[in-house]
């Protein structure tokens, strides 16, 4: 690896870091749409920049143009909304297209003038990692740093401002002072990193790291820091596939369609990276992943049918009891217009788990499944009084699915409905028995009728 | 007795000093100097206050003086600024004119003895953070910039989670909550601001009838140690019950006063503007009928 690549390297990671991590924060006030206010913003004052320094193509007059304008168009976004009834993304729109056409205008301009064919000034439209001089990646190093300092020193401040800031502010904090300081340090590494990826693709960097991070944690310091790493690695995953790292790796080019050499282009291989980390976050992070979420769907339905099944059995067994009649396979299928292929699904699971047995013509409960059926009966039949009687207990514990909720309550609160009802002299028969069915009980005349199943 | 000027509060200039960093011996329950529940300056006096959005006002002409101890109902229909007074003495609106003083000084001089629970609408729920993480910004008054909260505000964080009933959940992220428990998380970070007066901007919307038992009883117990509670409230049936003082407010402060004398039917009818429901005067005249307070 040449010594400029390394360069290239740590100047995209470091930037990606310290976007991540203001990013995160700009996501969680949801604000992201301000990344993309402060960039479009910043090409005219790039232009301007320019102009004004006639020529000289200095790094950081064009940052200090970029900022100016970037904090210009956060101000008329905030005043347009003060002032007129415009929403905020309405005004964001605008402002930014505004800008964003000014600036294009402006390099247009300055490309017809003597000498403005080398200003070079589209790099900062689509960004131009793989030129990021010594110079570029220490102007990038000393903002990252800052920024993220800044985060690191205010992080209290900034947690509480961001999650509630009228708290914030009873408590005495300044949070407009807060909120500047919040949109200074965003406004700082968004125009540092226009160079690098293009105004075009700096929202990327601000969001992807932060909205991929949210996947794995519920903890905003353990957030911000997966947040800072991810950045860091779509920077140097971006600016090593550019390099040809892929090609070094496979020793042939994956990417390199037909004959074409030319390299690809960094600033899109960040953002592209950044996307890839980001679809699998959402495909397999714990709990807010798509992956685990079906899952625990297909759980909850196998073990409602699985459920259903014992309180079919129970009820068709209900007459007879305590003896343990053989149940007809039809009888049991009409009763929930199970398909066959399903039922005997069913029936092979509960047969495993011992808690049925199989007779010639039918099947029927074990006195181990007699029991789980009663309780999951009881359980059943509790709930469905309750909701006939009008639910007045904490609905706390109870703010699942309706459908799925007499599957997932926990035997004490079973129990505490039990002593509920019973306390209303609503419960027929001793609180631990099973009740017999509400729907024979002179209560069903009931319009309301819970029966859902 | 005269009140000894609170040297630390003067010294500090006010607008952008969050509350001072509390001495460690002037712990929570001890009155600042100069203040005492019986004597001094009232914890809250209101002025000639109008506020105003957008030039429409709001509220107009409040004049409103808060006797120390006592627990307060802020009662109003729907837009009667009931919010905007609480956020208005908070400074979270700016006041058209008038002025606030939190016993006997400015406001923004005072906020170490002020606790708020804002609507829980106000804040995204999806936030990571945990019901502890919440309820210890509570301690971030006092503990000033930069300081992280150490074990003190650690402690002081799960001895109030402890107190609304929520330890057991304090590593839950908030979404996880009910709105029950949410609004607990809610009332224990005030809590943990240990202050004189609170501020709760209906505190019984959406939880249950668990959590409204709960949280009335810990405002008594506030109260019974001297703090001053105030509370937008939008039941009027259980004003009675739960408040021992009330304010009717309407854009205008229609009465301010004991609830035995100032909770009548006339002054909610003009409260109300003759929008009192018949079912709200059924359960008035049931209760004035019952012999109660």
């Amino acid at each position: 690896m040449s010594g400029l690549t390394l360069t290239v390297l740590a100047g995209s990671a470091l930037l990606g870091c310290a976007s991540g991590v203001v990013g995160a924060f700009s996501i969680l006030r949801r604000r992201a749409l301000m990344g993309d206010l402060l960039s479009h913003a910043a090409l005219p004052g790039i232009c301007l920049a320019f102009l004004y320094a006639a020529g000289e193509r200095d790094y950081h007059t064009l940052l200090a143009g970029a900022f100016l304008t970037g904090v210009l168009g956060v101000a008329l976004v905030t005043f347009v909304c003060r002032w007129t009834r415009t929403k905020e993304d309405a005004a964001i729109g605008i402002v930014l297209s505004t800008f964003f056409g000014g600036g294009i205008v402006l390099s247009a301009i300055i490309q017809k003038l003597p000498g403005g064919r080398v200003a070079g000034l589209e790099r900062y439209i689509y960004g131009q990692a793989a030129n990021m001089s010594r110079g570029d990646v220490q102007t990038i190093a000393i903002v990252s740093v800052a920024a993220i300092l800044v985060v690191l020193l205010l992080y209290k401040e900034f947690k509480l401002f961001s999650f509630d800031a009228g708290f914030a502010r009873a408590q005495g904090w300044p949070t407009l002072a807060l909120d500047l300081t919040m949109m200074s340090v965003l406004s700082l590494v968004a125009v540092v990193g226009v160079k690098t990826v293009g105004v075009l693709l700096v929202p990327a960097l601000l969001i992807i790291p932060g909205a991929t991070a949210r996947f794995w944690t519920n903890r905003l310091g353990l957030m911000l820091f997966l947040a800072a790493v991810i950045g860091a690695c779509m920077g140097a995953a971006g600016t090593l596939i550019s390099a040809g790292l892929l090609t070094d790796w496979l020793g042939f080019d994956p990417l390199a369609f037909g004959r074409n050499r030319a390299p690809l282009p960094t600033g899109p291989i960040i953002v592209l990276s950044g996307t890839a980390l980001f679809l699998l976050s959402l495909a397999i992070a714990p709990e807010r992943g798509i992956l685990s979420r079906l899952l625990a769907l297909v759980r909850l339905r196998r073990r409602t049918a699985q459920e259903n099944l014992y309180r079919t059995l129970y009820e068709l067994s209900e007459p007879r009891l305590p003896e343990l009649p053989v149940v007809p396979l039809p009888a049991l299928a009409a009763e929930r217009s199970w398909s066959p292929r399903q039922l005997s699904s069913l029936l092979k699971t509960a047969d495993r788990a011992g808690l049925i047995a199989r007779a010639p013509d039918g099947v029927r409960l074990t006195p181990a499944g007699l029991l789980s059926a009663a309780a999951i009966t009881r359980a059943h039949r509790l709930w469905e009084l309750y909701l006939i009687q009008g639910a007045n207990i904490a609905t706390d514990h109870v703010d699942r699915d309706a459908d799925s909720i007499e599957h997932l309550l926990p035997p004490e609160i079973v129990d505490a409905l039990a002593a509920e009802l019973a306390r209303r002299g609503r419960l027929p028969g001793a609180p631990a028995a099973v009740p017999s069915s509400p729907h024979l009980l002179p209560a069903q005349t009931h319009p309301a009728n819970p029966q859902h199943a | 007795m005269i009140a000894p000027p609170n040297k630390r509060s003067m010294t500090l200039p006010a607008a952008h000093t969050p509350d001072r960093s509390a001495p460690t011996a002037n712990q929570q329950g001890a009155l600042p100097p100069g203040v005492s529940p019986t004597a001094g300056p009232p914890p809250i006096e209101v002025h000639d206050m109008t506020v105003a959005y957008h030039r429409k006002p709001v509220l107009w002409d409040i004049d409103l003086v808060v006797p120390p101890g006592k627990l307060v109902g802020i009662v109003g229909p729907n837009g009667a600024g009931k919010s905007t007074l609480i956020k208005a003495i908070l400074g979270l609106v700016p006041l058209a004119s008038g002025k606030v003083e939190i016993f006997g000084r400015p406001y923004a001089q005072q906020r170490h003895l002020v606790g708020y629970v804002p609507q829980r609408e106000t804040v995204d729920w999806d936030f990571p953070v945990t019901a502890f993480d919440v309820v210890l910004m509570g301690t971030y008054g006092r503990l000033g910039w930069f300081l992280r909260p150490n074990a003190r505000e650690r402690q002081r964080a799960a001895e109030v989670l402890e107190q609304v009933g929520m330890s057991a959940y304090a590593d839950r992220q908030i979404r996880q909550l009910s709105g029950g428990q949410q609004q607990r998380v809610f009332l224990a970070r005030a809590l943990a601001q240990d202050a004189q007066i609170y501020f709760m901007d209906e505190p019984f919307s959406g939880v249950d009838a668990a959590t409204e038992q709960a949280i009335v009883e810990l405002l008594q117990t506030l109260r019974s140690t001297g703090k001053t509670v105030l509370v937008v409230h939008h039941e009027l049936q259980t004003v009675r019950q739960y408040f021992d003082h009330v304010i009717l407010l309407n854009m205008r402060l229609v009465a301010a006063g004991p609830t035995s004398t100032t909770f009548t039917t006339e002054n909610l009818q003009t409260t109300y503007g003759g929008r009192l429901t018949i079912l709200d005067q059924a359960a008035e005249a049931l209760r004035r009928g019952e012999g109660a307070p």
